[in-house]
């Protein structure tokens, strides 16, 4: 009675979520592109590109929910696929630059030119199509996942040790991109891009068709990891999140499982970071920083995890506040705020924003249908742990 | 009465005779330090290059003062009146005699120009000079900057010098100097070579090795093969200094490394808390360093000395505090959920060090070091500086220190009983969470311990925790979890292999290699080197 219930108020958040992101992808560019600037409802360009950008969080926190909220794997690297997959998106665009670029020449971009590399390095080859870099987007996270995740599951790395280790692989990736001879711009990164498929990336109307791309793609990804959970698959990993000695006793594979479902996450995250680079204009190697992978995972706490679209809820709500307390005079007091935020969700908000509401919810219904079988309001049976 | 006459004549004779023969004598050395010295009168590069070696060969007392005048380009010349002047501030003074000169300056005063070509003849004469300084310092970097140079024109002010110097440090060098331009001359004999080639083999540095591998062309065979022999001995001598030297430079980064993480161990392997704000600590002490240094400065300048034996328990007392203080608050809700400890850590992480910033600014703070840190020694071909010496020292006497609580105390008991079985501590009366708010305190005074250390050689500033927090997690679950040793063997380990990776493959990628490496030794152990066993490893 109880999980029917659970399972049941999910699919209506679910709903509500896609309907508001629905929304947002028809309303934002209406409202950018159809109402003159005069009017109150007018939404400016920039709020257009931000809401892409938070929107690709949304992605990124969906990705890292699908793990942490129902596998248990707490990886603290997974801005690591985030970035590659940006790093690949950003290789695209740079062949696209051509003749443009400051030195003008047609294969060698910029900054290649600068260091005085005569030829294309072999790993740039076919970044030129864009369904090759479509292609490596996914792949090249994957793939990292694939290999990392085979030698820690085997090996039943878990728990914070895991965590640890992917926290190392990030700050490597990111000791590495910082280095010039590696061949993906050193510390300045890859930018100045000019187009994609041939329309001009700054235009107002690209930008939000970004926006638009954006929105189908955090629906997309939230319907595949939806459809991951609800499978027999996810209730395996659940499985595995609450007691995984026990679901190895029970024959099950788990590390084909956690395998499987970190891969999927970290292409959904490469997804997240190609469509945020050009939105956002660069990707340079700050994006491998351990604090940031850190800060995504805060999100999904915010948002509730094991939820879904709270992950991505969380996502906005916290990047929304970075924006608006970062510029105003509150500046210097934001890392207190973001510090209080990790110490206050943990402490008093561990279901998250969405799982208390869901919590509550849980609770009223119990309290009203005991109390409606033998007039007595019984507190319900506490959920179970993580 | 006739005799003595002439006896006093012949004495008034010889005695006027004396005089003249001194003012002549003294006359005609003032003499030929001027005619040396109006070579810079000529303004022009060549005269100026005869000029520096005609001072030099004088002797004269002087001679340096004018090469130093003219070194530092204070040494100035009239072309009219043909005469030299070294400026000081603005009064002018007699380059030969050094009086002063009376009235205005003469009109076309100008400073004698120097290139490249007269400084470095300019460095060798004075080489030469200050070979028979009095203070032993100067006469050893004359010999080496003699060495550097290989001017033959000095050979005869170091032949002087060899035959009278007394100390034998000074001597050996004197002699490389010789052997250096023996070896550079074009009509040495083959003896003179090869005897050249054996003293500077026994250099055995760079500057040996640069020196024997640029032979003159018209080297006989001999002595060309024996510079080659020389050369490999010295190769395979650098060698094994470098390799000493790597070895030294692990071991301080290890001590480094060990004393970041060693307060780490205690908190991870005793309560199972991933502290990521432990790097904080680290920064906390440093901080406390440099208020007590501050506070010393301002009020009692003649302690600075004694300033890290205050900000040592003081700098203990501060981090241990902010420990417990963060147990009680936060932690002891948290226990038994690892991954929301390891998040809420680090936000805390983030409030301290934003903190730190709103009180003491973002920009790195001064911290000095007391005079017994300062400084280095050579010890054969390395430079041993006494900061890190000490640091070495400092992280063995904690890393004692610790072992010696755990070991010999009642809260180390109780601390060992509760890391072993929980539960089973707590059915025999140990107070668990005293003993956890007490050792997440012992942590974090550590760090703060590290702190003070760490500020010797590194930027104090708010993001100090950062750097280390990710090496010491490495060493932790290198080293293995709940084990002091593993703590010890792992920041050595990692310390030196970090500095033999660097020279063969970058800092960087050495970096890199170390943390792929890391992560493929978890996949064999993957609870580190020294892994408790048992059913303690699942609790």
């Amino acid at each position: 009675m109880n999980s029917h219930i659970l399972i049941r108020s999910v699919d209506r958040t679910g709903a509500i979520f896609l309907i508001v992101v629905a929304a947002i992808a028809i309303l934002v560019p209406i409202c950018n592109l159809a109402i003159p600037e005069s009017s109150a409802f007018h939404v400016p360009t920039y709020l257009v590109a931000l809401f892409g950008k938070y929107l690709c969080y949304g992605i990124l926190a969906l990705s890292i929910d699908l793990i942490w909220g129902y596998c248990g794997i707490l990886s603290l690297g997974h801005g690591a696929f985030f970035a590659l997959g940006g790093y690949a998106m950003g290789m695209y665009l740079m062949r696209q630059i051509g003749t443009r670029g400051v030195y003008a020449d047609p294969v060698l971009p910029d900054f290649m030119v600068f260091l005085n590399w005569k030829e294309l390095p072999i790993f740039w080859y076919g970044f030129q199509h864009f369904y090759y870099a479509l292609f490596m987007m996914m792949a090249v996270p994957g793939a990292l996942a694939f290999v990392f995740g085979w030698f820690a599951f085997r090996s039943r790395v878990t728990g914070v040790y895991l965590s640890i280790i992917t926290q190392a692989l990030t700050y490597a990736l990111m000791l590495g991109f910082f280095r010039n001879n590696f061949g993906f711009g050193g510390n300045n990164g890859l930018t100045d891009f000019k187009d994609i498929f041939g329309i001009n990336i700054q235009a107002e109307t690209t930008r939000n068709a970004f926006l638009v791309i954006s929105c189908i793609a955090l629906a997309l990804s939230f319907l595949v990891c939806r459809a991951v959970v609800t499978s027999k698959l996810g209730k395996v990993l659940i499985a595995i999140r609450d007691a995984e000695s026990r679901t190895r006793f029970l024959g099950y594979r788990v590390e084909s499982y956690k395998l499987f479902v970190f891969t999927l996450s970290a292409c959904i995250a490469g997804i997240a970071g190609a469509i945020y680079v050009p939105q956002v204009g660069i990707i340079n190697p700050s994006e491998f920083a351990p604090g940031n992978s850190i800060e995504a995972v805060i999100w999904v706490a915010v948002g509730g995890r094991g939820t879904l679209a709270g992950a991505a809820l969380g996502a906005v709500v916290v990047n929304y506040a970075k924006t608006y307390f970062t510029s105003g005079i509150l500046a210097p007091y934001w890392l207190f705020m973001l510090g209080g935020l990790f110490v206050g969700v943990t402490l008093f908000l561990p279901r998250g924003i969405v799982g208390t509401l869901h919590h509550w919810k849980a609770l009223r219904r119990a309290q009203l249908s005991a109390a409606a079988e033998d007039g007595v309001a019984v507190t319900p049976k506490q959920m179970p742990a993580e | 009465m006739r005799l003595s006459r002439t006896s006093l004549l012949a004495i008034l004779l010889a005695f006027g005779l004396a005089v003249a023969f001194a003012m002549h004598c003294s006359s005609a050395q003032a003499a030929s330090l001027q005619d040396a010295v109006a070579h810079f009168s000529a303004d022009d590069f060549d005269e100026t290059i005869a000029g520096i070696s005609e001072t030099a060969g004088t002797g004269d007392a002087r001679a340096a003062t004018v090469l130093q005048a003219l070194q530092g380009g204070t040494l100035m010349f009239s072309a009219e009146k043909k005469a030299v002047y070294i400026q000081d501030g603005d009064k002018l003074f007699d380059a030969v005699t050094g009086q002063p000169v009376p009235g205005d300056p003469p009109a076309d005063l100008d400073n004698v120009k120097l290139n490249n070509r007269v400084r470095g003849t300019i460095d060798a004469a004075l080489g030469g000079l200050t070979l028979l300084s009095p203070d032993p310092d100067k006469r050893y970097d004359a010999a080496q900057a003699v060495f550097k140079s290989r001017d033959a024109t000095v050979l005869p002010a170091l032949e002087s010098a060899l035959a009278k110097e007394q100390d034998p440090r000074i001597k050996r060098v004197l002699m490389q100097a010789r052997g250096a331009i023996t070896l550079n001359s074009a009509d040495a004999s083959e003896a003179d070579r090869l005897a050249a080639i054996d003293i500077e083999s026994q250099r055995g540095d760079q500057d040996a090795l640069a020196l024997l591998s640029t032979l003159p062309a018209n080297a006989s065979p001999a002595v060309a093969k024996a510079a080659a022999t020389a050369i490999a001995a010295i190769q395979h001598h650098l060698a094994l200094w470098e390799t000493v030297q790597n070895l030294w430079y692990g071991l301080s980064l290890g001590s480094v490394l060990l004393l970041a993480c060693i307060g780490l161990a205690i908190t991870f392997g005793v309560m199972g808390v991933i502290n990521m704000a432990h790097g904080e600590m680290v920064m906390i002490g440093a901080y406390v360093t440099f208020v007590v240094q501050d506070t010393i400065r301002n009020s009692h300048p003649g302690l600075f000395n004694y300033s890290l034996a205050i900000a040592i328990p003081l700098a203990f007392i501060v981090a241990g505090l902010v420990g417990i203080l963060i147990e009680r608050c936060i932690i002891r809700f948290l226990y038994g959920r690892p991954l929301e400890t390891l998040l809420a850590t680090w936000g805390l992480s983030l409030i301290l060090q934003q903190a730190v910033r709103t009180m003491f600014g973002p920009n790195n703070r001064e911290v000095g070091n007391p005079s017994f840190m300062s400084g280095a020694f050579d010890l054969g071909g390395i430079t041993i500086t006494y900061n890190r010496l000490w640091i070495i020292c400092f992280a063995l006497a904690v890393f004692v220190a610790l072992l010696g609580i755990l070991r010999f105390t009642r809260f180390g008991l109780e601390m060992r009983a509760v890391t072993q079985n929980r539960t089973m501590a707590a059915s025999m009366g140990i107070r668990t969470s005293r003993v956890d708010a007490l050792t997440f305190g012992l942590g974090s005074g550590i760090a703060g311990i590290a702190g003070v250390a760490l500020s010797q050689i590194d930027n104090v500033s708010p993001n100090l925790g950062q750097g280390y927090i990710i090496d010491s997690f490495m060493v932790v679950v290198f080293g293995g979890v709940g084990n002091l040793w593993g703590t010890l063997v792992g920041s050595f380990v990692l310390g030196i292999a970090n500095k033999f990776l660097e020279p063969v493959a970058g800092a960087v990628l050495g970096k890199i290699a170390i943390l792929v490496l890391i992560i493929l030794f978890i996949q064999k152990r993957p609870r580190g080197m020294f892994a408790l066993k048992g059913r303690a490893v699942e609790a």
